[in-house]
C-alpha cells in the first residue's frame, strides 16, 4: 500500500476515537513540552552565563596563586603567596602572547566622603586594567604608569561608590575620598556594568595604582593575582601554556613540581559554569525522557487495544489480499502519528510555556531547533518502538482465525 | 473456450488439536471452468469452509494439488498468495465484513489499495462501476450503518468484483438474509455470472441452490454428488412468484 494511504487510513482510525488518541498523547505532549522547556531555560541561562563572563573580557587570562591541591588539602588562595613582582616583571619581559597585564590586590574597608560612608573593595591594580577587565570610563581618566610608578594617591570609582557617596550629586571628579584613612583624589568615573552572573555588584569598587594599595593599605609585596589579555580569543589557550612556562621558570620548579599557581582563560570559566548547568540541563531532561517512556507505554497499550478492536478489519484485509507488511505499516503508521502529533503539539506547548517563562518570570530562554528536532526524532522512535510489537501482532494474524473473531 | 479456472486433486485438511486429528477434508476433486456458478453443499461440519477458504488461498490443503488460473498454489510464499487473493479472488462473507464506519465507496475500493498499479482516480472509477453493478449508486457516501443487510452484502458483492478476480467465493453470503433479499442477492449472482464471472458458492439451503448450474455435495470431508443442475431456476422469477410481505 503506498505510504500516503497508510497516512490517511491512520488518521482516520485517530479520527474515530478522538479523545482516546488525545488521551493516549498526552504523555506524549507532556514529555515533549518538558523537554523543550527545560532545555530552553537550561541553554538560556548557559547563554546569559557566557555573556556576562565574555563582556568581561572574553581574552581575558587571570592567574591565581597556589596549587588547588596539596597534600590532599585545599587552600585558601588568597593565603598563597607564590606570586610577586618579579614574576609580573618576568611575564611582561618575556611574553609573545600577551597585549596587556596588570597586577590586582585588594583590600576591604570603609570608603569616606564628607557625611557619607560606604564598606567596599579597593582593587590595587595597573593602568591597563581597564582595557583587561573592558571597564569604560564615563568621565575623568584612568590613571597612568606614572601614578602607578610614584604610587600616587589617586583613584577611579564605579557608580554603587558615586551613588553611595556623592548622593547630592556633586561631580566626583576632582573630589578626595578617605580608604581606611588614606585619601584618594578622585581622577575618573567608570561606567555603570551592573551585577555579574555570580551577583557581584561590578560597580561596587574603586580602582587605584597597586602600588599606593600595597604600601598604604597593605602592606605587602605579594600579589593577590595578576590578570592579563591574550592577543586574540585564539590564542588564549596558548597564551595559559606559555604564561605558566614563564611563572614555572620564574618560580624555579623542577620537571616534576606541581604548579603552585593557576593560570586561568575565560574559556576556562565558561566550561566549568557550562558543565553545571549541563548536568542540570541533563536531568531535567532525564526527567522528561521518563515521561516520554511514560506516553510510549501509553501508545503501546492503546495499539494493543486497537489491534484487538480491528480483529476482523486485519483479517478482512487480508482476506482481500493485504500482506503482513501492509498490516504492520498500517498499525505503525498509526502509532507513529500519535506519537509525532503529540510531539507537534507538545513543542508548540514547549515554545509557549518557554515564552510564558520568559515573560512572567523574566528567566532568560532560548528555544534551540536542536531542541524541536531531537524531540521529533525521539517521538517517531517512541511511536516506531512502541508501536512496533502491537503491529507485529497484528501482522502475524491468521486471517481465516481474525474473520472469525467475535 | 473451456478454461479451467479451479482444479484440485486429492485435496485432504487435516487439523491438529492436541493430540487428536480433526480430518476436515478427506481427499476431494474436482475442476470448475470459466463461467460455471457452482454451490457447494452438506451439512453442517462437512468441510465447506474449509475447502472454500483453500480454494480462497486464506489456507493451505495438508496434501493435494490445487491449481488456480493454471497457478500451482502450494509452496507460495504468503506474500505470493495475498498477491493472489488481490488480483485473482473475490471473497464474499456470511457476515459482510464491511469497515464499520466507512463509505460504501471506500469499503469497495479497499482491495485496490492494495494493488500498486491501480491509480486512485482508477481506483474510484472501478469502485463506482462496481457498486452501480449491484444497484448502489445512489448509496455510495452511505456507512454501513446505514444501510439494510441486503444492501451491505451487495457492497461485499461489489468489493469481491472491484478486483476483477477470475472466481468469486462466497460462504454462506445469504445466511443472514430473509427469503426475498436472498433471492435478490442470488439474482445479483446470476446476472454477474450471465456477464461471465465464475462463482463458487457455499450454502445449506437446497432452494438457494436451484439458482446455480452445478452443485457438489460434501459430507463427513468427502464428495458425494457433483451433478449439473437441470432446472435452473431465475432468481428474478422466483422472486416475483414470492407472497408480497406487505399484504400479509
Ligand atoms: N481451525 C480449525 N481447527 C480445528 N478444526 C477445524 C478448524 N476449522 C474447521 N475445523 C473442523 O473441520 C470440520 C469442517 O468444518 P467447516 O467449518 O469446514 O464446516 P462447514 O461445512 O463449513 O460447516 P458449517 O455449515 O457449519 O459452516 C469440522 O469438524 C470443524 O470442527
Ligand atoms: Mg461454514
Amino acid at each position: 500500500m503506498k505510504t500516503i494511504n497508510l497516512i490517511k487510513i491512520a488518521w482516520k482510525a485517530l479520527q474515530r476515537n478522538k479523545t482516546r488518541a488525545f488521551l493516549t498523547m498526552l504523555g506524549i505532549i507532556i514529555g515533549v513540552a518538558s523537554v523543550i522547556a527545560m532545555m530552553a531555560i537550561g541553554e538560556g541561562s548557559k547563554q546569559s552565563i557566557r555573556n556576562q563572563i565574555s563582556s568581561m573580557g572574553s581574552n581575558m587570562l587571570s592567574i591565581m596563586p597556589g596549587s588547588d591541591f596539596r597534600g590532599g588539602v585545599r587552600r585558601d588562595n588568597s593565603e598563597s603567596q607564590s606570586l610577586t613582582l618579579t614574576d609580573l616583571k618576568a611575564l611582561q619581559t618575556k611574553s609573545a602572547t600577551i597585549s596587556y597585564i596588570s597586577p590586582q590586590v585588594n583590600g576591604g574597608g570603609q570608603a569616606i566622603f564628607g557625611s557619607n560612608n560606604w564598606p567596599t573593595s579597593i582593587y590595587g591594580v595597573g593602568e591597563n586594567y581597564t582595557d583587561i577587565r573592558k571597564l569604560e570610563i564615563a568621565s575623568g581618566v584612568m590613571f597612568t604608569e606614572n601614578d602607578t610608578k610614584m604610587a600616587a594617591k589617586v583613584a577611579v570609582i564605579g557608580q554603587t561608590i558615586v551613588e553611595n557617596l556623592f548622593g547630592d550629586g556633586t561631580d566626583p571628579v576632582g573630589q578626595t575620598i578617605r580608604f581606611d584613612r588614606i585619601p584618594f583624589k578622585i581622577i575618573g568615573v567608570l561606567k555603570e556594568k551592573g551585577t555579574n552572573t555570580f551577583g557581584q555588584d561590578q560597580d561596587d569598587i574603586i580602582l587605584a595604582p597597586y602600588t599606593t594599595v600595597q604600601k598604604r593599605i597593605l602592606a605587602s609585596e605579594h600579589l593577590r593575582s595578576i590578570v592579563a589579555s591574550a592577543k586574540s580569543e585564539e590564542i588564549a589557550d596558548e597564551a595559559v601554556e606559555e604564561l605558566s612556562d614563564i611563572l614555572r621558570v620564574s618560580h624555579k620548579l623542577k620537571a616534576n613540581d606541581e604548579d603552585d599557581f593557576h593560570v586561568r582563560s575565560q574559556q576556562e570559566l565558561i566550561s566549568t559554569f557550562s558543565s553545571t548547568t549541563a548536568i542540570l540541563t541533563i536531568l531535567l531532561v532525564v526527567i522528561a525522557s521518563i515521561s516520554l517512556v511514560v506516553g510510549g507505554i501509553g501508545i503501546m497499550n492503546i495499539m494493543y487495544v486497537s489491534v484487538t478492536e480491528r480483529t476482523r478489519e486485519i483479517g478482512l484485509r487480508m482476506a482481500i489480499g493485504g500482506r503482513g507488511v501492509d498490516i504492520l505499516m498500517q498499525f505503525l503508521v498509526e502509532a507513529i502519528l500519535i506519537s509525532v502529533t503529540g510531539g507537534l503539539i507538545g513543542v508548540l506547548l514547549g515554545i509557549g510555556s518557554t515564552l510564558g517563562v520568559s515573560t512572567y518570570l523574566r528567566w532568560p530562554t532560548s528555544v534551540t531547533s536542536e531542541s524541536i528536532i531531537i524531540s521529533f526524532l525521539v517521538c517517531a522512535i517512541t511511536g516506531i518502538f512502541f508501536g512496533w510489537y502491537p503491529a507485529r501482532k497484528a501482522a502475524s494474524l491468521d486471517p481465516i482465525v481474525a474473520l472469525r473473531y467475535e | 473456450m473451456d478454461k479451467t479456472i479451479i482444479k484440485i486433486e486429492e485435496i485432504k485438511r487435516e487439523f491438529l488439536i492436541g493430540n487428536e486429528t480433526v480430518r476436515a477434508l478427506k481427499g476431494i476433486n474436482f475442476s470448475i471452468t470459466q463461467g460455471e456458478f457452482v454451490t457447494i453443499m452438506g451439512t453442517s461440519g462437512s468441510g465447506k469452509s474449509t475447502l472454500l477458504n483453500i480454494l480462497g488461498c486464506l489456507d493451505q490443503p495438508t496434501s493435494g494439488i490445487y491449481e488456480l488460473d493454471k497457478v500451482a498454489v502450494k509452496n507460495l510464499s504468503k506474500n505470493a498468495l495475498a498477491k493472489l487473493r488481490n488480483e485473482k479472488i473475490g471473497f464474499i462473507f456470511q457476515s459482510y465484513n464491511l469497515l464499520p464506519r466507512t463509505t460504501a465507496l471506500e469499503n469497495v475500493e479497499l482491495p485496490l489499495y492494495y494493488n500498486k498499479t491501480v491509480s486512485s482516480k482508477e481506483r474510484k472509477e472501478r469502485a463506482e462501476n462496481a457498486l452501480s453493478l449491484v444497484g448502489l449508486a445512489d448509496r455510495m457516501d452511505h456507512t454501513p450503518s446505514q444501510l439494510s443487510g441486503g444492501q451491505q452484502q451487495r457492497v461485499a458483492i461489489a468489493r469481491a468484483i472491484v478486483n476483477d478476480p477470475v472466481v468469486i467465493l462466497a460462504d454462506e453470503a445469504t445466511g443472514n438474509l430473509d427469503t426475498r433479499t436472498s433471492y435478490e442477492i442470488m439474482a445479483l449472482f446470476q446476472d454477474l455470472n450471465s456477464r461471465g464471472k465464475t462463482i463458487a458458492f457455499v450454502t445449506h439451503e437446497p432452494d438457494i441452490a436451484l439458482f446455480s448450474n452445478r452443485t457438489i455435495v460434501l459430507r463427513d470431508g468427502h464428495k458425494i454428488k457433483d451433478n449439473p443442475v437441470d432446472n435452473i431456476n431465475i432468481a428474478a422469477e422466483a422472486l416475483q412468484k414470492l407472497p408480497i410481505e406487505e399484504e400479509l
